[in-house]
């Protein structure tokens, strides 16, 4: 049955989350946009209370082999949406299980799991980050040159190689105990079929932080370069088999990364809409206190162009909206969703760009003033049509699964 | 609780109407294009899917209950098939839902039963005016107290099947808003164009201008309740009929681009065709969606159901539009050619942003 309210559960999260994000991000959103490089450990500190306090170990809620309707990642696109309306760059410094969490959860064993994950239980805030571009590739995995060799004596993975753009890469390893998931070939040759996936701990010797990235937006999130070298982890730090199987193009290794792509990109994507609908509401109230509200129900011919502007930019962002809720609700749902997902992070990548950038045009030399958030949200927005797939890559999924194509039919 | 699947019932509806869009509607539709005619028997058949019977409560002589949503995934799989026969087949709808949703219970009881018990007859509605801004919220038409009676006074366009409509309902301005009126056929004043209107699609579709010079009709004919409902439930209806119609001319193109040799590969193999395809599938899908919303927000009396339904459908014009030219583009020079259907699908792309009144759920 098509239904489009909100369920209950979620609805008590969200108005949690709304009061952290009015009162704990908005009000340092520009103080930490100009200081780059500075952790904003109050909202960290905050954050990480609370989600003890719920008895969590990350927002996204595990809620295991409960019976009835899973909720998980819908709760988790609702709140990072608006988390991310208060603040983009901040969000990203959520501490508790991202994206390397994502990667230990989608390929880890039990044992892994526990043994990675519950470090975010712990009385501090802890950061996990994922390491899959390189100086040579982005989206482009399948041509990553780290390597992962095996030591047969000492039952430990030797791995080098050279990260970059790593989220939260700093706060990981650096300002917590946390751990990175680097991802490497166990075998050059085998092409995608090598790609596996590593956990590198905070303090591994060989395994150094080098650069820290000076950014258009979202700055108060690091991102850093990682050099491996040499770098030893334990043999039980691989997730996925150590075996290397390229019978039927099986590429287990890849289809890991790409299978937590589909709970991935979608939640990229909330925090596109979460932006995108921060600039909207500002827009709008900017023009109503200019005495220009917005009238709705008339036809265009009697808009003015501000009102289709906002008009249109209104339809793409619920549109956007509910193509994210659907590949979560899919994904909650054990449907396969790859389609969605990546659709979605088409859709919301391009619509918090479109939006963005009216919103400053429309207010001209306000929208350029840095007394306003306009500016910044319009710098924060790109990375969302960039990381987790660029637009591109992410047409290119769509069109593959419409066309029925394989990758090497589509390039 | 989000959900964003139909329920069984609607599912089996879907089938149905299906089925009658592939193998009868589309199959017809290129024909009755050009002859500038619907067969008879096709509207029927179509007509016995019953999808407007299942609106009408069993106290009226349907055997359901009004659900937008419903309606607008039958309105989808309908112009999937073809537009015009879809608005030929909903076309008593135009009469009986304003009815059913701002009528009196003395008009329900009136009129629905004879909408729906017999086989498919002509009940129309005239909303349209011929101007360039035209605005269902300020009509030009007007309607005057006089006595028991109103007076009707105006001229209208797009009005389908008006010289066959054994009743409509005409729109006019009642002191500030726009109220509906019922007016039977043969009421003095009433006069239909003497020739069908010439317009750049929907040809299968007669059309006609219609002159109300003073039509005098009782005040009882007058539709009680507000205009705001019977607009949101048009504006909802057209907006899914754009997707059904979006979603052919993606399919075809797609099935086109796949099946094509150029270079040495198939069209759909060249990144330029493909993003341009699954830009095309993405839109579709995401103003699928908030035309979902808009019918959901209808069904569950939301506040904001008026807001919803009108950026559902001014999102669903213009993804309609840059569907239907993609398709064609796609194509190249046979997209231009009649033989394939993509140029009809974009004659019908364009006329979106001028059909709300056309169709109702």
């Amino acid at each position: 049955m098509i239904d489009f309210e909100i369920p209950e559960k979620i609805a008590g999260t969200r108005l949690v989350v709304e009061t952290v994000a009015v009162n704990m991000m908005r009000p340092v959103s520009r103080y930490f946009d100009e200081h780059e490089h500075e952790i904003p450990w109050d909202y960290i500190n905050f954050m990480h209370t609370a989600t003890r306090a719920m008895g969590g170990t990350s927002m996204a809620a595990s809620e295991g082999k409960k019976e009835g309707p899973h909720f998980g990642f819908q709760r988790l696109a609702v709140m990072v949406e608006v988390l991310s309306w208060g603040d983009a760059g901040i969000y990203l410094d959520t501490p508790g299980g991202m994206l390397g969490s994502a990667a230990v959860s989608a390929a880890g064993t039990p044992e892994q799991k526990e043994r990675f994950l519950k470090r975010f239980r712990g009385e501090k805030p802890v950061f996990d980050a994922m390491c899959m571009t390189e100086p040579q590739c982005g989206s482009d995995t399948s041509a990553i040159r780290a390597t992962a060799v095996l030591d047969k004596e000492k039952k430990e993975w030797v791995l080098n190689g050279e990260k970059i753009f790593v989220t939260s890469g700093h706060k990981a390893m650096l300002d917590s105990e946390g751990f990175i998931v680097v991802w490497a070939t166990i075998d050059p040759k085998a092409g995608r079929a090598g790609m596996r996936s590593f956990v590198v701990e905070a303090k591994t010797p060989g395994c150094q932080v080098t650069k820290m990235e000076h950014k258009l937006g979202i700055r108060a999130s690091d991102t850093v370069s990682i050099v491996l070298q040499d770098c030893r982890v334990p043999y039980e730090n691989i997730l996925g088999s150590p075996e290397v199987v390229t019978a039927d193009k099986a590429t287990t290794g890849f289809k890991g990364a790409m299978a937590t792509f589909d709970a991935t990109r979608p939640i990229v994507a909330a925090q596109a809409i979460g932006l995108a609908r921060a600039t909207l509401e500002l827009l709008k109230e900017m023009l109503t206190e200019r005495g220009v509200p917005i009238r709705y129900g008339l036809p265009r011919q009697k808009l003015t162009s501000i009102e289709k502007d906002v008009i249109e930019m209104e339809i793409q962002l619920r549109s956007a909206w509910w193509l994210v809720l659907k590949a979560v609700w899919m994904m909650d749902n054990g449907k396969p969703n790859s389609l969605e997902s990546s659709m979605a992070k088409v859709r919301a990548g391009d619509v918090v760009n479109r939006i963005t950038q009216k919103a400053v045009e429309i207010m001209g030399p306000l929208g350029y003033n840095r007394e306003y958030l306009l500016e910044k949200w319009f710098r924060d927005a790109k990375i969302s049509d960039i990381y987790e797939g660029t637009g591109q890559i992410n047409r290119l999924v769509v069109a593959r699964q419409i066309l029925g194509y394989r990758s090497s039919e589509l390039r | 609780m989000y959900s964003f699947e139909p329920s069984d019932e609607q599912k089996m509806l879907i089938d149905a109407i299906s089925r009658y869009a592939t193998n009868d509607l589309r199959k017809a539709a290129h024909d009755a294009e050009e002859n500038k005619e619907l067969p008879p028997k096709l509207i029927s058949k179509g007509w016995e899917l019953g999808v407007l019977q299942a609106s009408i409560p069993e106290a009226y002589g349907g055997f359901g209950e009004r659900s937008a949503v419903t309606g607008a995934l039958a309105a989808e799989e309908l112009a999937f098939g073809d537009l015009a026969g879809a608005l030929a087949v909903g076309l008593p709808g135009l009469f009986a839902l304003p009815i059913l949703v701002s009528g009196s219970e003395e008009q329900k009881q009136q009129y629905l039963p004879q909408v729906i018990a017999a086989d498919w007859k002509a009940y129309t509605a005239a909303l349209i005016e011929a101007s360039f801004d035209f605005d269902p919220n300020e009509l030009k038409t007007t309607a005057k107290a006089e006595g028991s009676d109103y007076i009707l006074t105006g001229e209208k366009t797009f009005v389908p099947f008006a010289d066959k409509a054994e009743a409509m309902i005409v729109y006019a301005s009642l002191e500030k808003g726009t109220k509906a009126f019922i007016v039977p056929k043969g009421t003095a004043g009433l006069k239909v164009g003497a020739e069908r209107e010439k317009l750049m699609g929907l040809n299968a579709i007669p059309f006609f201008k219609v002159t109300l010079e003073g039509v005098k009709i009782p005040k009882a004919n007058l539709l009680p309740g507000d205009f705001a409902p019977v607009l949101d439930s048009s504006r909802v209806a057209v907006a899914a009929m754009a997707i059904g119609v979006a979603k052919a001319a993606f399919e075809y193109s797609r099935d086109y681009a796949k099946d094509r040799d150029v270079f040495g590969v198939k069209v759909a193999q060249k990144q330029a065709i493909a993003f341009m395809l699954a830009e095309m599938a993405t839109e579709i899908e995401a103003i699928r969606l908030l035309v979902w919303e808009a019918a959901w927000a209808i069904d569950n009396k939301k506040e904001d159901a008026s807001q919803k339904a009108y950026l559902a459908v001014t999102g669903a014009v213009d993804m309609a539009m840059m569907v239907t030219d993609r398709a064609v583009q796609i194509l190249g020079g046979h997209g231009y050619i009649r033989e394939h259907p993509v140029e009809l699908w974009m004659r019908n792309g364009r006329g979106f942003a001028t059909f709300t009144g056309l169709a109702m759920v």
